[in-house]
């Protein structure tokens, strides 16, 4: 799950990370009370779950409450990459000497969490090990101890010559790898943390992901959560419990198993077509689930066929067939469906489906044929 | 013969009398696989379906009945502590079937399992099957032919889709396992292509992989460097947009790392053989004779 920078900061701040003030706006009128507020110029920043922000025009500085409000104005209108900007964040613009990046994610090599500090902050980090890489220093934390003054130093002093300054980096990096791990988080990231003219080491940005599978245990994070900032229907999907993705293609799917339903969207691909969507429907096999994943599929107006590929192993496949009676009977479809199951109660489910009209394969590469066809208009 | 699983294994179910797990450990118990104890704290003493004794921790249940290998159906947030007392019980193969564990969870958990040397699948799996012989976790059994093709992949269904294919095409199976699709797993594929070279009765190997991470891209260089026996592999998520977990909590295209196309030219350029389509590995194995 992600967050927003001013969330991110609040968690930074609270794990005593400096961090200059903010307050979040959502209307021009706020953003120029804000701004009016801190006097000065102030940075406006969207608040939206992407990066680039910057380059879309979404983070502007305003050099007094009136700039404020029309560029605010301005950010709230845009759309970054499919997001609406509902927030800004008003924060007094800081005076900058330098720029540094720190950062942690679990790395998948390593098994572990693991720093990434770099005194080329300011951009892309990705950049910057692609292209410098000797400008990044790594350093793994052992789990069991956590990050140890000294190895936080080390960083401290491949950011900054200066003892004070690399002390000051030293003790973010401490408080940020507690903010990580009692957030649940698989990243957290200050890029830029900078130097003020006045020799400060202060956070300037602010950015957390959330592993998914902490926020049962972690409610004051998944509280966090922001919905008016997903697309209406994977937040319908994830209260359905189906792993939803939008794309934009004309053939969706309907598949049981994250790995069968990458490779059935490969196949909509290979056979000229272009996959709507990824939807998991998991495991289980709850009728009502598939009555939910139709719903969201045929809400999709880019959608021309539907296409079922279920293969039974823990899913049973009779509740599958069950679950399609249902969901057409009550909404008649509009497109056509290609049915695909196979597995448990294999024979139970097709007499279903043909009790009710439907014919059903059992051939995932003709299916998928078939459905691309169905959806381009050209044959199979 | 067969990988990490045979005749030999004695199976002990850490949540036995949960919803997966009794219906799980009644499918292995019907496929033959000796499932000698099972563990639900509160439970000591009780007996599943009559026949499997129940016990309050995995060290008494190992101390009584010798099991060697335990498959975990509990839920995600208590997985964390089932596979690390499995460890420390000494249980030498363990078996997390659980989706959900917190990935922090797992940074602790994979140290402590190594250092007790016990081997770790999952989680977030589907187990292994020796066909014939025994089966540890979901995969239906009866998908699966004895024979002498190994098979290692991250996924579950596509993993059935594949299997089924070979059985129906007569390419029959030592082992098929499932390592699982998250970020921090306990087996990762350069184990498994290692323990199959190393495995008498196997004579070429199945790989499914998927976006995320450089697994796939390592072991197709230690196919190259340190393998006799031939190699086909199948990458899903040709079509997953960068940035969105793909059900898996490891299905990530991070930046521009871990997508299907590097995964695909890794293979290639280590001489794995590339299934265009899941259908294709039967035709790939087919031409290898």
């Amino acid at each position: 799950m992600n967050i927003h920078e001013y969330q991110a900061k609040e968690i930074f701040r609270e794990a005593g990370i400096p961090i200059p003030p903010g307050e979040v706006a959502r209307s021009a009128e706020e953003a120029e009370a804000i701004a009016r507020k801190f006097g000065g110029t102030v940075v406006i920043k969207a608040q939206v779950h992407t990066g680039g922000r910057g380059k879309a025009g979404g983070v502007k500085l305003a050099k007094n409450p009136e700039e404020a409000r029309d560029i605010a104005q301005k950010i709230l209108a845009l759309v970054i990459k499919d997001l609406p900007v509902t927030k800004v964040l008003v924060t007094p613009a800081a005076d900058i000497a330098t720029e540094a990046y720190v950062g942690i994610i679990v790395d998948r090599a390593s098994k572990r969490a693991v720093f990434m500090v770099s005194p080329a902050g300011g951009i892309d980090i990705e950049e910057v090990a692609a292209k410098t890489p000797e400008k990044i220093m790594r350093h793994a934390v052992d789990p069991r101890y956590g990050l140890q003054a000294f190895e936080a130093m080390e960083m401290g002093f491949f950011l900054y010559d200066d003892v004070k300054q690399a002390r000051a980096a030293a003790r973010i990096m401490q408080q940020l790898y507690r903010a990580f791990t009692n957030s649940g988080a698989s990243l957290a990231e200050i890029n830029p943390l900078v130097t003020t003219p006045a020799g400060d080491v202060v956070a300037l940005d602010a950015k957390m992901v959330v592993d998914d599978n902490e926020l049962d245990r972690l409610p004051h994070v998944e509280s966090l959560r922001d919905e008016s900032s997903e697309a209406a229907s994977e937040v319908e999907a994830r209260k359905a419990n189906l792993t939803f993705i939008k794309l934009d293609g004309n053939v969706g799917c309907v598949v049981n198993g994250a790995g069968l339903a990458m490779a059935t969207m490969d196949l909509v691909k290979y056979y000229g077509g272009e996959p709507a969507n990824f939807l998991d429907i998991g495991g289980s096999s709850n009728p009502e689930k598939v009555v939910s994943a139709l719903r969201i599929i045929t809400s999709d107006p880019g959608v021309k066929a539907i296409l079922f590929n279920i293969f039974g192993g823990i899913t049973r496949t009779d509740d599958v067939a069950n679950g399609i009676v249902t969901a057409t009977r009550a909404n008649p479809l509009q497109v056509p469906m290609v049915i695909r199951l196979t597995g448990t109660n294999e024979e139970a489910a097709l007499k279903i489906l043909k009790d009710n009209g439907f014919s059903a394969m059992t051939d995932m590469d003709q299916a998928v044929q078939k459905a691309v066809s169905l959806a381009t208009g050209k044959a199979a | 013969m067969s990988i990490f699983i045979d005749t030999d294994t004695r199976l002990l179910v850490q949540g036995i009398t949960g919803r997966d797990g009794s219906f799980h450990a009644r499918q292995m118990v019907e496929y033959g696989t000796q499932v000698v104890a099972g563990v639900t704290p509160g439970k000591g003493g009780q007996k599943f379906d009559d026949k499997v004794p129940i016990f309050n921790t995995v060290s008494t249940a190992v101390n009584e009945t010798g099991a060697n290998t335990t498959v975990i159906y509990v839920p995600p947030m208590f997985a964390a502590d089932a596979m690390m007392e499995a460890a420390d019980a000494g249980v030498k193969l363990i078996v997390c079937i659980t989706e959900g564990v917190p990935v922090l969870d797992m940074t602790r958990v994979y140290p402590y399992v190594k250092e007790k040397g016990s081997r770790l699948l999952g989680p977030n799996c589907p187990g292994l099957i020796s066909p014939g012989k025994s089966k540890v976790g979901i995969i239906p059994g009866r998908i699966c032919t004895p024979g002498r093709f190994g098979l290692v992949s991250r996924s579950g269904t596509l993993t059935y889709e594949v299997v089924f294919q070979m059985t129906r095409a007569e390419m029959g199976q030592t082992t098929c396992v499932g390592i699982g699709g998250d970020p921090i797993n306990g087996t990762n594929f350069i184990d498994c292509l290692a323990a199959f070279e190393a495995d008498g009765d196997t004579e070429a190997i199945v790989m499914i992989g998927e976006i995320g991470g450089t697994d796939e891209q390592d072991a197709a260089r230690f196919v190259r460097e340190k393998m006799t026996k031939p190699v086909v592999g199948f990458i899903a998520g040709q079509t997953a947009p960068p940035g969105r977990r793909m059900g898996h909590a490891g299905a990530i295209i991070s930046g521009s790392a871990g997508t299907a196309a590097e995964k695909m030219q890794a293979f290639e350029e280590n001489g794995v053989g590339v299934a265009k389509r899941p259908i294709d590995v039967v035709q790939l194995l087919r031409s290898l004779n």
